[in-house]
Formats: C-alpha cells, sequence, structure tokens
C-alpha cells in the first residue's frame, strides 16, 4: 500500500519539499540535516536552507529541504509545501499556509512520537522516520545518513526509533 | 562532520563550508576572522577540517584583515572573512589594500543578512566594490560559491588586486551537492624582498597607485565582458532578466522560460554585454536584493529597464513575492509572527540585568547574547549601536545627561574586540560611572567562539590567557571588582555602592555561559496554593517558566534549577529544591 502510493507520487513529481518547523533546541536542524544526507546519498540535487543564530535561545527555527530535479531556489516557495514536519503546534499553525492544496502536515505524528520515545531527544528521529516513509528514498540512504549525522552517538538507539517512526503508517 | 577534503567526491557543503573548500583547493596557507554571522562557518570549517591551513580567530576585523593582507604581501595565498558589519571595521585597511594590491592571491569574504536574521543594520555591502575599486564577485549558490572562490584566487593574482567575495545568509547557509577537487600545492613563496613603492603607501607612491588602479579596473571590465561569471541564458526572448545571487534561483522557477543575464562578477560592470542584452529582449527586469545596486548602473547607461517597487529594496526577497516584484507592485507586507528567542533557562546574564532593572539604571548596551535584555518584559537594555559602543555611548549620554544613573555592558568577547579603546577614552576623559564586563567566557551569541580570554584559540589549542581584570586596571579604571552575577544581593550592593562613587568602575560578572557549563541543578518547588499570580516571576522571561490561564505558572523539565525566580518571588510560594546546592 505504502509502496504503491510512493510510486504513484514519483511518477507525478520531479521535486520534493519538506519544511521543518520548530523552536531552538528540538533537533529540527539535525533532522533537516539527516534527511539532506539522505537525498544525497540516493543521488538527487538537493538544497536545504536554514537560518543560524538564534536557534540555541528558543527562537522560531525553520529548515527548507529540497531535492529532485531542478531545484533552484533554496526557499519552499509559500504554498508549495508537500511535508510539513512540525516539532511544536504553535510552529505548525505559523507555517501551516506553506503547505500546498493536498500536502502533507505530520503534526499527528508529534503526538505519537512524544509518547513512543523514552527520550524527548528521540523526537526528531522519529518523525524523521514517519516522513522516510513517504519519500522515494532508500532506506539504505536513509541509515547511512543517520550515520553521518549521529556517528556513533546512540546509533542504534536512534536507528530503532527511526524504523519505529517508518513503521507507523502500517500500523 | 566528515572529512570535506577528499579528492574528487560529492560532498553535502553549505556555502561557507564551499568556500573553504575551495579556497583549500586553491592553496590557501593563511586565513583570519573574527566571528560573525552569517560567516562564522568560513574559519570554523578551515581550522577544524583543513590541517595544512594556518586559520586564527583575530581580536577584531580590523586586525584579521591586516594579518591576512599581511600573509598576501608575504607571498602566499589567504583569506578574510567577515559579517557585512564587520567589513565596515576592517574598512581602513581595506580602502588602502587597493593600492597596495598583493603577492599571493588574497580574498576578502563578505555576508551580507538580509532579512536580519542576525544583526544590527541590513547594509549591502555590494557598494564597498565601487568605494574602494576592488572586484566583487557574487555566487548564487554554494557550488558557486565554491568555484567562484577558486576563481577569485586567480583573479587576484591576475590583477594584482584583493577580491572581494559577497554571500548572504542564503547562500552562506544553503547546503547543496557538489563535486570536490583536490588541493594544487602552492608554489614555494620566494625572497622577502621590500618593495617601496608598491607596499609604503605615502602620497608620491598612493598617487602613482591611484593611476594604476583606474587602469585595473579598465582591465577587469574587459574581463567581465568575456568572463563565464557573466552568463547569457537566451529563452523568451519577451522577458529578459538581469539579476545575480540568490535572487536568480527565485526566479529560475518563477520565469523558467525567460532569458537571463545573470551576473556572477559584479563590479566592475560588463557594459557591453548589459547592452547587448538589452537589445535582444523586450521587457527588460533587473531583480535584486536589497538596495537597487545593479539597477542603478543599468539606468546609468541609458537602458530602459523595470526596477523593483522600493519596498522590496527592505528585507530578504523571497520565492513567492517574484510575480508581483516583477510586475512592479507594492510588497505585501508579512506580519512576523515568530517566536522571539529568550537567554537561556539559567543564563548568567539574566541575573545581571533583572539587578539593573532593580536599580533603575539606563543602560547602554552592546551586541551579544546579552542584547536580548532588551525585549520586553525584561527591557532592560537601552542602546545597541555597535560592537563597543556599550562603553562609548555610556560617555556620551553621561555627559549629555550629568548626573544620572547610567551603566554600561559589554560583554567579554565585544569587550576584547571592540571596548578597549573606549575604556582608555573614558579614563583619559575623566568620565564616572560603571561599565559592566558580562564575562561569561566566550562569544556566545555567535555560537561559542574562542578569544583571547579564553586562553584557547580556534584550533582548541592553549595560549597565552588575557587577563581582563589586570587589563582593565592597566586602563587606569578607580575600582575593579570581579563578582559572580548569581550572587544577586552582593551584585546588587556593589552596583549601588558604584553608582554613589565619584569615580570610574568596571565590574566584571563572571560565569560560564550555559552552553559551555551544562551544569543544572533541580528546579525549585512550586508551592501553588502560595502563588498569588502577581506574574513577578514571568517578568524575569525565563523559558522554563510557563504562564496559566489562571496566571499561575508551570515550571518545565528544562529547568536549570538557577534560582532567580525563587529570589523574585514576593510570595515564597517558589522554593529551593532539597537537593538544590547552594551556588558558591
Ligand atoms: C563588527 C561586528 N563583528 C561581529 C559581529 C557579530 N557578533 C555579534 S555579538 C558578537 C560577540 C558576542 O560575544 P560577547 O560580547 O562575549 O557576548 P555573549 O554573546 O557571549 O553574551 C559578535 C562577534 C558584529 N555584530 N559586529
Ligand atoms: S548562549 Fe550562553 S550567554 Fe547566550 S543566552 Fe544562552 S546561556 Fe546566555
Ligand atoms: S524556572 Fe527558575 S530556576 Fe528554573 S531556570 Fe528558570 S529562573 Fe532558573
Amino acid at each position: 500500500m505504502t509502496k504503491q502510493l510512493k510510486q504513484n507520487k514519483t511518477q507525478k513529481q520531479s521535486n520534493w519539499n519538506i519544511l521543518f518547523a520548530g523552536t531552538g533546541g528540538q533537533g529540527v536542524l539535525t533532522a533537516s540535516e539527516v534527511a539532506g544526507y539522505a537525498a544525497v546519498f540516493d543521488g538527487y540535487h538537493v538544497k536545504k536552507s536554514e537560518v543560524h543564530g538564534m536557534a540555541q535561545r528558543g527562537g522560531s527555527v525553520e529548515s527548507h529541504l529540497r531535492f529532485g530535479d531542478g531545484v533552484f531556489s533554496p526557499l519552499i516557495t509559500k504554498g508549495a509545501v508537500d511535508f510539513l514536519v512540525s516539532f511544536h503546534k504553535d510552529e505548525r499553525d505559523r507555517m501551516k499556509d506553506f503547505l500546498k492544496k493536498g500536502g502533507t502536515d505530520l503534526i499527528d505524528a508529534l503526538e505519537k512520537a512524544k509518547s513512543s520515545v523514552s527520550d524527548p531527544k528521540f523526537v526528531n528521529t522519529y518523525l524523521l522516520g514517519v516522513l522516510s516513509s513517504y519519500l522515494p528514498i532508500t532506506e539504505q540512504s536513509w541509515m547511512k545518513a543517520l550515520e553521518k549525522a549521529f556517528g556513533q552517538k546512540r546509533l542504534e538507539e536512534n536507528k530503532a526509533v527511526f524504523s519505529q517512526g517508518r513503521a507507523r503508517k502500517q500500523q | 562532520m566528515a572529512k570535506l577534503n577528499q579528492t574528487k567526491q560529492i560532498a553535502f557543503l553549505s556555502g561557507n563550508e564551499a568556500i573553504a573548500q575551495g579556497a583549500w583547493e586553491a592553496g590557501l596557507k593563511v586565513a583570519a576572522a573574527y566571528p560573525g554571522t552569517p560567516s562564522t562557518e568560513i574559519l570554523e570549517t578551515l581550522a577544524a577540517h583543513y590541517k595544512d591551513i594556518d586559520a586564527q580567530w583575530s581580536v577584531n576585523e580590523k586586525v584579521a584583515y591586516e594579518v591576512a593582507l599581511g600573509a598576501a604581501i608575504g607571498g602566499v595565498r589567504s583569506l578574510f572573512a567577515c559579517k557585512h558589519v564587520g567589513l565596515n571595521v576592517a574598512m581602513d585597511p581595506l580602502m588602502t589594500s587597493s593600492y597596495t594590491g598583493i603577492k599571493g592571491g588574497f580574498v576578502v569574504v563578505v555576508a551580507d543578512d538580509p532579512g536580519l536574521h542576525s544583526s544590527q543594520n541590513e547594509q549591502d555591502s555590494r557598494w564597498v566594490a565601487i568605494f574602494s575599486k576592488l572586484p566583487m564577485l557574487e555566487p548564487s549558490s554554494p557550488s558557486e560559491a565554491y568555484e567562484y572562490t577558486k576563481l577569485a584566487y586567480e583573479i587576484s593574482e591576475t590583477f594584482d588586486t584583493p577580491v572581494m567575495l559577497r554571500s548572504t545568509s542564503r547562500v552562506s547557509h544553503t547546503k547543496e551537492d557538489l563535486e570536490t577537487g583536490s588541493r594544487i600545492e602552492p608554489a614555494p613563496v620566494g625572497e622577502l624582498t621590500p618593495d617601496i613603492a608598491k607596499y609604503v603607501m605615502v602620497p608620491k607612491n598612493a598617487y602613482a597607485k591611484h593611476i594604476l588602479i583606474e587602469e585595473r579596473l579598465r582591465k577587469l571590465a574587459a574581463m567581465a565582458e568575456k568572463s563565464k561569471l557573466n552568463r547569457i541564458e537566451m529563452g523568451d526572448k519577451k522577458l529578459g532578466f538581469i539579476t545575480s545571487g540568490v535572487s536568480y534561483n527565485y526566479l529560475k522557477e518563477s520565469f523558467p522560460n525567460a532569458s537571463f543575464l545573470k551576473l556572477g562578477m559584479i563590479y566592475p560592470f560588463c557594459d557591453k554585454k548589459i547592452a547587448q542584452f538589452a537589445k535582444s529582449v523586450k521587457q527588460l527586469v533587473v531583480v535584486e536584493e536589497l538596495d537597487p545596486f545593479i539597477a542603478t548602473h543599468i539606468k546609468s547607461l541609458g537602458i530602459k529597464i523595470t526596477t523593483k517597487h522600493p519596498s522590496f529594496d527592505i528585507g530578504e526577497l523571497r520565492p513567492e513575492y517574484m510575480a508581483d516584484l516583477v510586475a512592479g507592485k507594492k510588497k505585501k507586507e508579512v506580519p512576523a509572527t515568530t517566536r522571539k528567542p529568550v537567554l537561556c533557562r539559567g543564563c548568567p546574564h539574566r541575573f545581571v540585568f533583572n539587578t539593573l532593572r532593580k536599580l533603575k539604571f539606563f543602560v547602554t548596551g552592546d551586541i551579544g547574547c546579552y542584547t536580548l535584555a532588551a525585549t520586553p518584559p525584561m527591557a532592560t537594555l537601552h542602546t545597541c549601536v555597535c560592537m563597543g559602543a556599550g562603553i562609548t555611548l555610556h560617555e556620551g549620554i553621561r555627559r549629555a545627561q550629568p548626573g544620572k544613573k547610567i551603566a554600561g555592558v559589554i560583554g567579554d568577547s565585544t569587550f576584547v574586540a571592540a571596548g578597549i579603546t573606549g575604556l582608555i577614552n573614558a579614563v583619559y576623559n575623566k568620565v564616572k560611572g560603571i561599565i559592566v564586563i558580562l564575562d561569561n567566557s566566550t562569544t556566545a551569541m555567535t555560537g561559542g567562539q574562542h578569544h583571547p580570554a579564553t586562553g584557547k584559540t580556534i584550533k582548541e589549542d592553549p595560549t597565552k590567557k588575557l587577563i581582563l581584570e589586570d587589563l582593565v586596571k592597566a586602563c587606569g579604571v578607580d575600582n575593579v571588582d570581579v563578582v559572580v552575577p548569581y550572587k544577586l544581593d552582593e551584585l546588587e550592593n556593589l552596583l549601588k555602592k558604584r553608582m554613589d562613587e565619584d569615580a570610574l568602575s568596571v565590574i566584571i560578572t563572571r560565569s560560564p555561559c550555559r552552553l559551555i557549563e551544562k551544569k543544572y541543578e533541580p528546579a525549585p518547588i512550586y508551592e501553588r496554593e502560595k502563588c498569588k499570580a502577581c506574574g513577578v516571576c514571568l517578568r524575569i522571561d525565563c523559558p522554563a517558566i510557563h504562564k496559566q490561564p489562571d496566571g499561575t505558572i508551570e515550571i518545565d523539565e528544562f529547568c536549570a534549577g538557577c534560582k532567580l525566580c525563587v529570589a523574585v518571588c514576593p510570595f515564597g510560594a517558589l522554593k529551593p529544591h532539597d537537593k538544590a546546592i547552594e551556588t558558591k
């Protein structure tokens, strides 16, 4: 079922636009970094843009990730977001106008993520797992990207949480 | 992070990392900078990943520029990087380095911040190219930043000039996949032989040099005509764009079929190519971020163009603006509803500002994390202009308002970078008052970089540590005190005492930034029944305290246990946790 959906999407779509939104310290930038690497490992042309500076002091943090053919702009046009991955309800409300018609809002996964993980630090990894189930990127590249981002630090736990999130749709 | 510097591989680099990689491949030897968002990662990357590069955090941008220029005069390829306002600090050597020229290639990277994501102004540094008569390249993406950096070294050595590379936040902080190469080993440096006519800018030599500079500009302009940096992409001839930087990318997606003249070298201009392109399209639109830099020049050539409405000169451009912008419409203001940043939980600065607020001092401020104390409800920082002005505006305002309770505040990194001369001026010109040096042992605002008073270099090597209290004493101030900001009573009594004295006093409040020392203590105990919902604890603006609909509070799990809320609560509703250790 998931597979079928993915293939249909891939055929129609040449660009993938993912917006990560949250506040400083929630792992927003790490999440988009992992997804960016996963896309690079799969051979896509990738652009990822974010604003540094206030991230550590609790301000709003957003990261735009785009991959596919014909990606020029580092920012996603308002109304063109395919997937909105939010780490905070308020930030999701702030960014929801960026979603395109029929785009996927992963806000429901946030509650699930919070209740599924043992340590709040893993919320971002869980959400990545959920996101991964919608994207045409191989599991192998995701795993490589996790290794890249986390090194050996809690890698096995991260991989397990990721897989839990990735399997969510089938549950 | 992985090693970036291997032969031919696909890397995923930010604009700043791409500049570092490009410079390294070009045989860079010496790199100097002072941190500043959005440029900081250029030097951080060079220092962390390229062992063969002599990289440093300098004391400030003027110093960094001169060190890098010296290295270039010494015969090696060198690099200076700064944020836009940092360029202002380096302007003095920059202007005359245009006259001296270089021996080894010299690239000057400046990263502007349209949209003020993390800056005190929104200046467009492209004007500096005209002012200084230096060539300027402007990449539109990390992969171009990488290529242009390498090219910049060639231009620098061919034309005997520093070359400016202008980035913006959206180039510096975008990551892109790109193919990297290997390093060209630089040629041997050669002898150090004096060349007084070239490097000693006394009037006679400088006059001769000015003639050469004008000549150099003509040659560079001729190069610009032929260079692949300025690229024509013919599409539909009804609509043509002249653009540069990140704007090019926004247009490419909004108007994929249009024709483009994309300027990669934005100074000097390629007038012939511009005229030729103008002739070949029906409507010509110039699209650029911030000031009408390209547009002003093209208009001066007598070419008819459509330009953006002036409302688009303010703030950064975004892809969704393109249709309106090209139609000549006014920008639709988008309300900023982003969550405001605040000082971290347990930040030592919060204790100082809470005390200054209680004492009702007028506080001249400076730039750093502590500038956040200007935001309500703290609202206890009353000026912020540029680095170092916390000390000098204190003096100026005192001269205008004698006898008022005025204190100046400045961070440790900022003090070393730009505050020392102002302090000496205050002593020399007999100013009284209080300067508080907020010493958190780091340059926190830009991500935690070392500086002379931390005792470590950019490569984390131990070095001679600058002792701030000794330095301040040597400047000749009357009183120097070092206090721990968490000891609130001591801090308050000291501030009161010093304010009443006819003396110039420096108070160093010393406690590490919470991001360096993550020592958390248990959260205070909140007795809701004692809480009168007075809101006093909310005024300290701690992100761990959340107001409830009934006016009472909730303390979240990320509380640092600093106990400032305990100290301010007038009803004893907040108590230190049993296990909490008294702050030493
Ligand atoms: C001329 C100039 N260079 C660099 C910067 C970037 N910048 C902003 S604040 C700051 C220093 C912050 O360090 P510090 O004064 O120690 O205060 P902290 O953030 O640690 O509280 C720097 C380098 C700037 N604003 N202006
Ligand atoms: S980073 Fe450090 S100095 Fe800045 S607000 Fe946080 S604790 Fe304070
Ligand atoms: S809730 Fe109180 S103790 Fe905890 S970090 Fe904030 S001010 Fe400090």
